[in-house]
């Protein structure tokens, strides 16, 4: 489901496999336990965290098959999970830089958000906030979270309310992605600059893990709020 | 005082004459019900509102209030449901600034999704500073929602700055700048096919604009679901 490595002073977590990479409680799981290793333990001053994915997705979202099989009183189990894994990635004591190496829609725009900084694809992919032409409607901490990332006006509205499919290079302009690069190891390679760039400035995690809180503190009131219970 | 003509999927309200569209009883009454006619009809799927003449609006009709012994505080009281209709409208809205939008009629247009405007004349202005009036609460709130970048906000609130259809698409109120009146009623229009063309639920689009606006819905009274009742809509649709 997915792989933690270390190069050198950066880690970089990937969601493993050429399938879409959707959110179900295994994947989600996986991607705590991984970050649990991370929150836990002390580290190396100048240390950061990539997120990236194989395949032809970075992530499709919430994993319908899954919720369709499963009886509607354990539905909110994946929104739950994604709550505690936007949680992790707040708490996280390094700056955080997502690699979008291809498609990200609906939840899985939100992982890509819930990282300090995004490097996102340009040959391919979209970041497409699919709900609206699925017919889903926010639950409060995902509304909290993406008003709080996305500030602009316009660019809030065309995201959430008009379900644009929004390129790397749109999302620059928007300001939504800081870099865009080409292929999945181009992307990579980049997140991987990116990420040195800001480690170095960077000694102690866990003052910025405090800021980062501080900084988006409507999130991490509304995400928190489960006292980051791993399920 | 407003027309509501039907182009396909899309329901285009007309504040008619040549005069300057005040807010008065009157017109907001008329655009209300206009508003409530276009939430029951199944078979309207998006909105655009334009205004005939040099002006779109020119705001709350003051001298109806100065004659009248309940006065503004009446005015200001009737436009904020009108303000809550449009943010709660299911469906997409477009604004076709088809002339002068100042204070309550500058916030007529802005209270629509998208907002076209002719560039060739007509301001943008909340002029309240230059006569002496106060912002009702919900006006500033509406402008926080709309006007995120803080030195258009400033300029807006702190200058009454007037804002060309240009200059207002430079600075992020504006989507689009037309060359004529006609043109921008017949762009939004375009733009409103477009939008009822992705065959949205109206639920679901209402529910998700109040997510993009929460503090503002607060603002206008307008009540957001529960996350249980999120997850029930969910659970139906599988």
């Amino acid at each position: 489901m997915c792989t933690l490595e270390k190069r050198g002073n950066i880690y970089l977590l990937t969601l493993t496999g050429s399938g879409e990479h959707r959110f179900n409680p295994s994947l989600l799981s996986s991607l705590r336990a991984a970050l649990s290793s991370l929150l836990c333990s002390s580290h190396a001053p100048n240390s950061a965290l990539i997120t990236c994915a194989e395949g032809k997705f970075f992530s499709n979202g919430f994993d319908q098959s899954w919720v369709r099989s499963a009886p509607p009183s354990q539905h909110r189990i994946i929104s739950d999970l994604l709550r505690g894994l936007i949680s992790d990635y707040l708490s996280l004591p390094m700056p955080t830089v997502c690699a979008v190496t291809d498609h990200a829609a609906a939840a899985g725009c939100a992982l890509v958000l819930a990282h300090d900084y995004v490097v996102m694809r340009e040959d391919r992919g979209f970041f497409y906030m699919s709900e609206l032409d699925v017919g889903l409607k926010f639950v409060k901490y995902f509304e909290v979270f993406f008003n709080e990332k996305i500030p602009d006006n316009q660019t809030r509205r065309d995201v959430l309310l008009r379900s644009a499919r929004v390129t790397a290079r749109e999302a620059m302009a928007r300001g939504i992605v800081d870099r865009a690069a080409q292929g999945i190891e181009g992307t990579i390679e980049e997140a991987l600059r990116l990420a040195e760039e800001v480690a170095a400035t960077v000694s102690d995690g866990s003052k910025l893990a405090e800021k980062r809180k501080l900084m988006f503190s409507e999130t991490w009131r509304h995400v928190s709020a489960a006292g980051g219970s791993k399920l | 005082m407003c027309t509501l003509e039907k182009r396909g999927r899309v329901l285009i309200l007309t504040l008619t004459g040549s005069g300057e569209h005040r807010l008065g009883p009157g017109l907001i009454s008329s655009l209300r019900s206009a508003l409530a006619t276009a939430r029951s009809d199944p078979s309207v799927a998006a909105l655009v509102t334009a205004g005939e003449g040099r002006f779109f609006s020119n705001g709350l009709d003051l001298a109806w209030a100065k004659n009248s012994s309940e006065g503004l505080s009446t005015l200001v009281r009737l436009v904020k449901p009108l303000i809550a209709d449009l943010i709660s409208l299911p469906m997409p809205t477009v604004a076709a600034v088809t002339g002068h939008a100042a204070a309550a009629g500058m916030m007529l247009a802005v209270a629509h999704d998208y907002v076209y405007m002719r560039g060739d004349r007509g301001v943008l202005y909340m002029s309240e500073l230059d006569i002496g009036l106060p912002f009702p609460d919900y006006f500033m709130d509406l402008m926080q929602a709309k006007i995120t970048d803080p030195r258009t906000l400033r300029d807006v609130t702190l200058r009454a700055k007037k804002i060309t259809g240009t200059e207002a698409k430079e600075r992020g109120i504006v989507d689009k700048v037309c060359q004529s009146a006609s043109e921008t009623v017949a762009e939004a229009v375009k733009m409103a096919e477009e939008l009822a063309g992705r065959n949205w639920d109206k639920g679901v689009y209402a529910s998700i604009r109040l997510s993009v606006y929460p503090k503002l819905c607060k603002s206008l009274e307008i009540p957001q679901e529960s996350d249980e009742a999120v997850r029930k809509h969910f659970a139906s649709r599988l």
